[in-house]
C-alpha cells in the first residue's frame, strides 16, 4: 500500500517538474513563433512614423533606446547607492546589530513592494513638484525599484565574507574604509550577478515607468523629456486593433525576451565561473 | 515496574537472531576510494566498536549497513553486506525492510518534530500498527527500557525537543527499538552528550546487548575499552585489525594498531 | 605621520556618516511611500467612510461613486487561483528536486526556473493573450459555459500562477534543504519510505517556512500589474465564475492614471487603492520575512 503511494506521488512530482518545462517551452515557443515573422531590421533601427500605430512604417528604436537609457542610468545610480550600504551593513556594523537586522528586513520589504506602488508614489511626488512624465522620473523610479535587488543579492555574498579576512586587513593597520578594496574584490561575483538581475528586472518593468517616464515616439534628448520603454511599447502596440501592429507587438516582445535571455545566460555563466575561484 | 499492568511478554519485541557479515566491500565517491576491500564479521549479542582516526571511513562503513549512502551523489558500492545470508546490495533488495532491521542512533539526538509519544509510535504507525492500546503499550514499554518513563510519563504529549539533550538521545534509542530491529547502529552516539547522559547510554548498550547486536563508531578509545566486546580498527578506508576487544587492546597484531592505541596519532 | 594618520581616521568617520545616512534614507523610503500615499488618499476618505468605499460595488468616478468591492474581489479571486495552482506544482517540484532527483536533473531545472523568473511581465501578458486566453475560450470553457471570451479571472490566475512559480520553488528548495539530513536518516532508519519521510517529517518540520513562502508569494501576486491586466478582461463587476472577466486593483490603477487628474477625487481614489496594496504587501512581506529570517538561523 505505502509502496503504491510512493510510486503515485513520485509520478505526480515528475509530472509537476515536467510542467515547469512545459510552461517555459510554451512561453518561448509562443513568443518566437509569433514574433519572429514580424521581426525585421526596420523594427530595431527605425523610429515609429506618423501612422505607426495604425499599421504604417517604422520600428521601436525609440523604445529600445529609451529602455537602454533608463536601465543604464538607474543601474549606475543603483550601484553607487547600494555598494556603500552593503559595505556599511557588513563591515561597519557588528554581526548581530539591530540596525543591520532592521535594514535587511526593510530591504526585503522594499523588494516586495510592487512596481505599480512605486510608480504611483513617484507620480504623486512628481505632481507635487510640478514635474511632467520624463526620462529623469523613469530613471529615479527604476533606481528605487532595483536598489533592494542590488542590496539583497550583494548582501547574500557579503555575509559569507570571512571575518578573519577583515581582521587580517585591520591588523595591517587599515581603517574600516580601507578594507573596502578587499571587500569589493571578494564580493565582485555578487556585484555582477546583482547587476544582471537588476538589469533584467529594470528592463522588464512596465508599471513603474508607465507613470513616470511616460511614452514618446522620439528619442529623448534631455532628462525632462518623456521616454518610451520596450514593455510599454509592446503593451500599446498590442492594444491596437490592427493585426499588423499586433504582430509588431509580438516582435517587440521577442526583442525584449532575447535581451532578458542573454542576461540570464551571462548571469549563470558568470556565477559559475566565479564560484569556482572563490575562497 | 511491578506496578505496571502490562505483562512484559505481550509487547516485548522479539529481537531476531541475525548475523551481519561484510564481504569485499568497496565504496567509491567519484574517484575517491573511501572504503577498501572491507571484510569483517559482526558478532551477535555483543558490542562491536569501530575505532580509528577521523576520516578513516568508519561512519561511511556504518552507513553502508542500512544503505543510507544510496542517496549520495556519484557513489558506487561493490561487494556484499550479508544479513542472515541475504545481501543488502542485491538488486531487488527491499531498502525500507533492511533499514527497519537496523536501528540508527546518530551523533546528535534527532527527535522528529512531534510529541514524545508520537516519536516512538511513529515507526509502529508507518509499519501498520494503528491500535491505540497496542501503541500505548509499546510507548510505555520502550520508554521504560531506556529509563525515560518515570521522567516523562506525565508529559507524553509535549514536543520532543523540549527534553534535555541526554533525554532526547534516549528517546531516539527507544524510537529505534520500537520498530523491532535486529541491530543497533550508533554513530558516535555519545559525543554530543554530557558525561552523565553518555554513561547512561553506555549502560543501556550493555543492557541491550543481551538482545541485539550493537555496532558503534567511536573515537574515544576509553569508551571502546569500557564496553567493547569486539573491536574493528580502521585506517584510511581499510580495516587494519579486527578481533575480540581483549586481544586487540592487549596484544595488537599490527604495528599501526599499536601506535594508534598508544596515542601516536589520532 | 601623525597628521596623515588623523586624516585617515577622519576619512573613515566621514565615510561612516555618509553610509549610515544612505542606509537610513533607504529605510525611510518605506515610511515615505506609506505616508505619501496616505496623504494623497485623504481627500476621498474625508468625503466617504472607508467602509462605504470597501463594501459598495458601483464604480462611476464621474458621478463620484467609488465602490472598491469588485476590484478587491477580483484581486482576491485571481490571487487565490494563482496560489492554489502554483502551490501544488511548486511543492511537488521542490520536493522532487531536493529529495529525489539527481543533480543532472537540477542542472536543467534551475536554468529553466531562471528563465521563468527573468521574463518580463509583459511577455507573460503576451503569452497569456496568445495561448491561455484562446485555450480557455475554445477548449476549456465550452465544457462549462455557453460563451466565454477567454479574457477571464481564470486566465489571470493561470498567468499569475506561472509567474510566481519560480519564486515559490526556489523558496521551497531553500526551506527543505535547511531540514537536517540527520532527521531524514533517522526516519528512513525506522523503515519509512522516502515519501513517508517527506510527508510526516520534512513537511511538518518546514511548515512555518512553507507558510511564510506562500504569504510572500501572495504579496508578490497582489501587486502584479501588466500581465494580469492584459488577460483578465477588466470589467468592474464581481466575477460570477472563473470564466467571467474581473478587474484587479493594480490594473485599475494602471488603466486609469491618465485621466485621474481630470475627474474630482479620482486621483485620491486611485492613490487609496495603491495605499491598500502597499499596506497588504507590507504586512504580508514583513511577517513572512521575519519567519524566514528565524528559520535561516
Amino acid at each position: 500500500m505505502r509502496f503504491i503511494e510512493e510510486k503515485i506521488v513520485k509520478l505526480f512530482m515528475i509530472g509537476a517538474t515536467a510542467l515547469v518545462f512545459v510552461f517555459v517551452a510554451s512561453i518561448l515557443y509562443t513568443i518566437i513563433a509569433r514574433g519572429l515573422p514580424a521581426l525585421n531590421w526596420d523594427m530595431i533601427t527605425k523610429l515609429p512614423s506618423g501612422g505607426f500605430y495604425i499599421g504604417k512604417e517604422g520600428g521601436v528604436l525609440n523604445a529600445i533606446v529609451g529602455s537602454l537609457y533608463i536601465v543604464g542610468a538607474s543601474t549606475v545610480l543603483g550601484l553607487l547607492i547600494s555598494i556603500p550600504v552593503v559595505f556599511y551593513i557588513n563591515v561597519y556594523l557588528p554581526k548581530d546589530s539591530k540596525l543591520a537586522y532592521i535594514a535587511r528586513l526593510s530591504f526585503d520589504i522594499l523588494f516586495g513592494i510592487p512596481s505599480i506602488v512605486y510608480g504611483a508614489f513617484a507620480f504623486t511626488i512628481m505632481i507635487y513638484l510640478g514635474l511632467r512624465t520624463s526620462l529623469g522620473g523613469g530613471i529615479i523610479v527604476i533606481t528605487l525599484l532595483i536598489i533592494p535587488i542590488f542590496i539583497r543579492s550583494m548582501d547574500e555574498v557579503a555575509r559569507q565574507l570571512p571575518r578573519e579576512l577583515l581582521d587580517a586587513t585591520y591588523s595591517l593597520g587599515a581603517t574600516r574604509l580601507e578594507t573596502m578594496g578587499v571587500v569589493v574584490r571578494q564580493i565582485a561575483p555578487g556585484i555582477v550577478t546583482a547587476t544582471l538581475l537588476s538589469i533584467g528586472r529594470a528592463i522588464g518593468d512596465a508599471a513603474g515607468v508607465m507613470f513616470t517616464a511616460g511614452f514618446s515616439d522620439s528619442i529623448p534628448t534631455s532628462f525632462s523629456q518623456p521616454a518610451a520603454t520596450l514593455p510599454l511599447s509592446v503593451f500599446f502596440q498590442l492594444s491596437s486593433p490592427s493585426a499588423d501592429v499586433q504582430d509588431r507587438a509580438y516582435a517587440s516582445a521577442l526583442i525584449l525576451t532575447i535581451i532578458v535571455l542573454i542576461l540570464s545566460v551571462v548571469g549563470r555563466f558568470v556565477t559559475q565561473k566565479f564560484s569556482k575561484n572563490k575562497i | 515496574m511491578e506496578a505496571s499492568s502490562i505483562t512484559k511478554d505481550t509487547v516485548k519485541p522479539t529481537a531476531k537472531e541475525a548475523h551481519l557479515s561484510v564481504r569485499n566491500l568497496n565504496v567509491h565517491i567519484l574517484k575517491n576510494h573511501i572504503l577498501k576491500n572491507i571484510d569483517i564479521e559482526i558478532p551477535d549479542k555483543s558490542i562491536t566498536c569501530i575505532i580509528g582516526p577521523s576520516g578513516c571511513g568508519k561512519s561511511t562503513l556504518l552507513k553502508t549497513f542500512n544503505r543510507l549512502l544510496d542517496k549520495t551523489e556519484n557513489v558506487t558500492i561493490t561487494g556484499k553486506v550479508l544479513v542472515d545470508n541475504e545481501n543488502l546490495y542485491e538488486k531487488d533488495a527491499e531498502v525500507t525492510h533492511i533499514r527497519k532491521k537496523m536501528g540508527l542512533l546518530s551523533q546528535r539526538p534527532c527527535p522528529l518534530p512531534m510529541s514524545i509519544y508520537d516519536n516512538i509510535a511513529f515507526g509502529c504507525k508507518i509499519h501498520g500498527t494503528r491500535n491505540k492500546k497496542k501503541l500505548d503499550e509499546i510507548v510505555e514499554y520502550q520508554l521504560r527500557a531506556v529509563g525515560l518513563w518515570k521522567e516523562v510519563k506525565d508529559r507524553l504529549h509535549v514536543p520532543a525537543n523540549k527534553l534535555s539533550i541526554g533525554q532526547q538521545q534516549r528517546l531516539c534509542l527507544a524510537r529505534g527499538l520500537a520498530v523491532e530491529p535486529a541491530f543497533i547502529l550508533a554513530d558516535e552516539a555519545t559525543s554530543a552528550l554530557d558525561p552523565i547522559s553518555s554513561k547512561h547510554i553506555e549502560e543501556l548498550f550493555v543492557e541491550l546487548k543481551k538482545d541485539y547486536a550493537i555496532v558503534m563508531v567511536t573515537h574515544t578509545l576509553r569508551q571502546a575499552l569500557r564496553i567493547a566486546d569486539y573491536v574493528v580498527f580502521m585506517y584510511l578506508g581499510e580495516v587494519i585489525e579486527a578481533g575480540p576487544a581483549e586481544q586487540v587492546f592487549k596484544n595488537p597484531r599490527r604495528e599501526l594498531t599499536k601506535k594508534y592505541l598508544e596515542g601516536a596519532f589520532s | 605621520m601623525n597628521k596623515k594618520f588623523s586624516n585617515r581616521i577622519f576619512k573613515d568617520k566621514l565615510a561612516s556618516g555618509v553610509m549610515l545616512g544612505l542606509t537610513t534614507l533607504s529605510l525611510l523610503l518605506v515610511v515615505g511611500i506609506g505616508i505619501g500615499l496616505y496623504l494623497k488618499s485623504q481627500p476621498i476618505l474625508e468625503q466617504k467612510t472607508l467602509w462605504t468605499l470597501l463594501s459598495t460595488t458601483e464604480w462611476k468616478p464621474s458621478n463620484g461613486e467609488f465602490g472598491f468591492l469588485p476590484f478587491i474581489l477580483g484581486t482576491l479571486w485571481i490571487t487565490g487561483l494563482a496560489i492554489v495552482m502554483a502551490l501544488s506544482i511548486a511543492l511537488l517540484t521542490a520536493i522532487y528536486l531536493t529529495e529525489y532527483s539527481k543533480s543532472s536533473v537540477k542542472r536543467f531545472v534551475f536554468p529553466a526556473l531562471d528563465i521563468l523568473a527573468g521574463l518580463p511581465s509583459v511577455v507573460y501578458g503576451v503569452w497569456g493573450t496568445l495561448f491561455i486566453v484562446p485555450w480557455i475560450s475554445e477548449t476549456l470553457a465550452p465544457h462549462f459555459v455557453e460563451y466565454a471570451t477567454g479574457y477571464s479571472t481564470l486566465a489571470g490566475g493561470i498567468v499569475l500562477g506561472v509567474m510566481i512559480l519560480p519564486l515559490l520553488i526556489s523558496l521551497f528548495v531553500e526551506i527543505f534543504s535547511v531540514v537536517p539530513d540527520d532527521l531524514r536518516n533517522a526516519t528512513l532508519s525506522l523503515g519509512a519510505t522516502p515519501w513517508q519521510t517527506i510527508k510526516l517529517v520534512v513537511l511538518r518540520k518546514s511548515f512555518s517556512g512553507i507558510l511564510a513562502a506562500v504569504v510572500l508569494a501572495i504579496s508578490r501576486a497582489f501587486g502584479e500589474t501588466i500581465a494580469v491586466l492584459m488577460v483578465c478582461g477588466n470589467l468592474p463587476v464581481i466575477p460570477g465564475s472563473v470564466f467571467d472577466s474581473c478587474y484587479p486593483i493594480p490594473a485599475l490603477i494602471a488603466n486609469n492614471y491618465g485621466e485621474m487628474l481630470s475627474v474630482p477625487l479620482y486621483d485620491s481614489a486611485l492613490m487609496l487603492a495603491a495605499f491598500f496594496l502597499f499596506i497588504v504587501v507590507l504586512v504580508f512581506n514583513a511577517g513572512s520575512r521575519i519567519i524566514l529570517h528565524r528559520i535561516e538561523r
